[in-house]
């Protein structure tokens, strides 16, 4: 089942087209990133994922049915530009947002204390939101999001803003909300917290999906055929053995080892290599390497941009 | 559900700010400044009363000495083989006042009259000489034409005249009305619904930019249509302004009440003293005696013939249905700038027929069935000013269910447009909103 479905969506303001016919297929349970450069259309997508904004073409489905304003009870989102109604107290305001998410004020209250417990913010219960440190501000935000238990949390660069502290807390309730059972949606720039939490992608840039699926998927089909071979030993002065086609990109000596990376035709040319070098050497490790997600967003947005400008000829 | 929300909605926009030490402020002063508007004049006028001046008079012609009369508080010395320098050289020990200056050309030159002093002489001071003078000069005058018991005709022939207007009304009878009452209620009315109109909208237009500005926007509208928040803020905070109404009006008549019992007994008993069906029979009393509880009685009967029903109603109908026309409009204006400070360009077109209802209102209580005042009193955007201010003096039915009947179209209208401008430029930010973007959202 699909928690979400966006077909064919295309949305233009003043016409300038920020979404040309997007299609994303948003798996039930599990992390799903939504990347791209600035200016993609990320932030258009997700408004659009909460019936902020209508598109101009293209369906939406919500757990297989067509999207209601209903659907947006089963849903938590944090918007990029965070806020708080600055003079409101911390409660108070949570109670009001939660009660504007479908809940009743008692089973709110509930929730919140336990909530703000796990964050340790019942002190703040009654402080104005202005007297909190930015931090404890996007802390209560977040809670504010996640409160209502939403099938689907939609988070618009989630990380920006937080300390390393914070990020990392929010970052295990994010795989706490994945085990049970619920899906996310995020964007974001930054590619290593895609490879710790996404299981899968669209990559987006000038309203086009450039690249999509499961992130480890992509990135072996991104594959350069780099590996890495590490030996017990100094550079031997003899020369190293080699294959047609072969070639070293660089090595590293250590005091008990050396590595050496090199780039390869295919899988079965590294094989090869790999059996040349265990005869002799004490090979300690063997590694396919795959590019990192920063390596392919920047091919892929650079990719992108070269057949745009192509077409644009 | 969706009713539920904007219910949410408008209990938090009330409860912010009738919660709000501002509100509480202006709630518990308001009685005390409108108490003061009543209380104030007449305080003033007993404390100048009652400092005793002493006037000088140097009267070179000799004929005006002892005809300016003395009063309760001011006394009359006049002065003999001095001179104006004499005087003023001793001026400060001598405790007068002023001093009065009569040149012997007085009789051809009018303006021969000086009165001089450090201060400013009190205008009141200068029109009682004035007067005196003037009458002294006429009967001077008159006596030159050597006519028999010139005092005798004088006396006789002085006479009082009061104005009291009657209003028919349709149905044959007689309503007993105060050009200046219903003059005073009138223009009370158009300023309270001026006032009010524009306190009010710009409290929903600082909500509105407060939410832009502190970005709550987004996830406001990611739970609500951006219709339910507009509509919940409009209504919330019209609710706030009539609980500070009620309140206001409930501690007024406490604070006059009890100005009244401690500071004011003497008109209760003139009030109880003289109903006011007395008034018509009380033509043919001494005019100079009567003359103040007469005046007194005359306003108090028109304060009474006023219809405080009617007025009441149509203040709560042109107030509610005003502020929501403006305030719609208002939102609007707050949803198209990122401060308040970028509201000034768009402020402008929805504060101009404001302005001109205030202009036209002050108008229309001098002649509230003019073509000007009817017009603008039917014309949706000033006809709840306009109206207001004509109501006190009576308006036929037709032209009043007609204007309310525009205002509510009006209401409907507005809110349809202000909707989509408001929910196009709640998400807007960074670029300034122009004439062009304003046309643009209206239509997408």
């Amino acid at each position: 089942m699909h928690i979400v479905s966006a077909r064919n969506i295309t949305k233009s303001f003043d016409g300038n087209t920020v979404l040309d016919k997007v299609s994303i297929e948003v798996p039930t349970a599990g992390i799903y990133g939504l990347l791209g450069p600035n200016g993609a259309g990320k932030t258009t997508f997700l408004r659009i994922l909460n019936k902020i904004l209508i598109p101009d073409s293209g369906q939406l489905f919500f757990k297989d049915e067509p999207y209601t304003l209903v659907n947006l009870h089963s849903i938590g989102y944090l918007p990029e530009e965070r806020g708080l109604y600055k003079k409101m107290k911390v409660g108070e305001q949570c109670l009001y947002l939660a009660r504007l998410k479908g809940m009743s004020g008692h089973e709110a209250k509930q929730k919140l204390n336990d909530w703000f417990e796990k964050f340790n913010l019942q002190s703040w219960w009654t402080k104005r939101v202005e007297e909190l440190s930015k931090g404890m501000q996007q802390k209560v935000q977040f809670i504010t999001t996640i409160m209502h238990d939403p099938d689907l949390l939609i988070l618009d660069e989630p990380f920006s803003g937080f300390d390393p502290v914070n990020a990392s807390l929010i970052k295990t309730e994010l795989l706490n909300y994945r085990q049970m059972g619920k899906t996310i949606i995020l964007s974001t720039h930054n590619m290593n917290s895609v490879e710790e939490l996404c299981d899968e992608i669209t990559l987006i840039d000038h309203g086009k999906v450039l690249l999509q699926g499961n992130v480890q998927m992509i990135k072996k089909s991104c594959s350069k055929n780099i590996i890495e071979i590490c030996c017990r030993g100094n550079i031997p002065d003899q020369l190293l053995p080699t294959i047609d086609g072969c070639r070293v990109l660089h090595s590293v000596t250590n005091s008990e080892s050396f590595t050496i990376v090199i780039n390869v035709i295919d899988g079965e040319h590294g094989n090869r290599l790999l059996q040349l070098y265990a005869e002799k050497f004490q090979v300690l490790s063997f590694k396919i390497l795959l590019p990192s997600m920063n390596e392919i967003f920047i091919d892929a947005v650079k990719a992108g941009n070269k057949s745009s400008d192509y077409g644009t000829e | 559900m969706a009713q539920n929300k904007i219910l949410l909605i408008l209990q938090r926009e009330y409860l912010v700010r009738v919660r709000k030490k501002s509100f509480i402020i202006m709630t518990i002063l308001g009685p005390f400044l409108f108490a003061a508007l009543f209380i104030l004049p007449s305080y003033l006028l007993s404390l100048s009363n009652d400092e005793l001046k002493t006037l000088a008079v140097i009267d070179s012609t000799g004929v005006f000495t002892g005809i300016i009369p003395e009063t309760r508080t001011l006394r009359v010395r006049y002065l003999r083989n001095t001179s104006v320098e004499e005087v003023r050289a001793g001026f400060d020990t001598s405790g007068y006042y002023a001093l009065l200056y009569i040149a012997p050309s007085i009789h051809n030159v009018p303006s021969a009259i000086q009165l001089m002093s450090y201060k400013q002489p009190n205008l009141a001071v200068s029109m009682h000489i004035a007067n005196a003078i003037e009458k002294e000069i006429e009967k001077q005058k008159l006596k030159t034409y050597n006519i028999d018991n010139l005092d005798h005709i004088l006396q006789s022939v002085k006479t009082q005249v009061q104005v009291r207007s009657i209003k028919w009304t349709r149905d044959g009878k007689e309503k007993s009305g105060h050009a200046g009452v219903a003059m005073g209620v009138a223009y009370l009315c158009g300023l309270l619904t001026y006032i009010f109109i524009l306190l009010y909208c710009t409290q929903i237009m600082r909500g509105v930019i407060e939410e832009k500005s502190s970005r709550i926007i987004e996830v406001i509208v990611s739970s609500v249509k951006p219709f339910q928040l507009m509509a919940g803020k409009i209504i919330g905070i019209a609710l706030a302004g009539l609980t500070q109404f009620a309140l206001w009006i409930m501690l007024t008549i406490v604070v006059l009440m009890v100005y009244k019992h401690f500071a004011m007994p003497s008109v209760t008993e003139v009030l109880q003293q003289q109903p006011a069906q007395n008034l018509f029979s009380n033509s043919t009393l001494q005019p100079q005696q009567m003359i103040t509880s007469s005046d007194f009685q005359d306003i108090f009967s028109a304060v009474v013939a006023i219809d405080f029903l009617v007025i009441g109603c149509s203040f709560l109908f042109y107030f509610l249905f005003g502020y929501l026309v403006y305030g719609s409009l208002f939102a609007a204006v707050g949803s198209m700038a990122d401060t308040e400070t970028d509201t000034q360009q768009f402020m402008m077109p929805v504060t101009i027929p404001l302005g001109i209802a205030l202009l036209v209102m002050l108008s229309t209580i001098y002649n509230p069935d003019s073509g000007l005042s009817f017009w603008f009193s039917i014309i949706p955007l000033t006809s709840p000013v306009v109206m207001m201010a004509r109501i006190p003096y009576g308006v036929p039915y037709w032209q009043v269910t007609l204007s309310a009947v525009l205002l509510i179209a009006s209401f409907f209208f507005f809110t349809w447009l202000s909707a989509r401008i408001y929910k196009t430029g709640i998400l807007m930010y960074g670029k300034k909103a122009g004439i062009r973007e304003f046309f643009r959202w209206i239509k997408s």
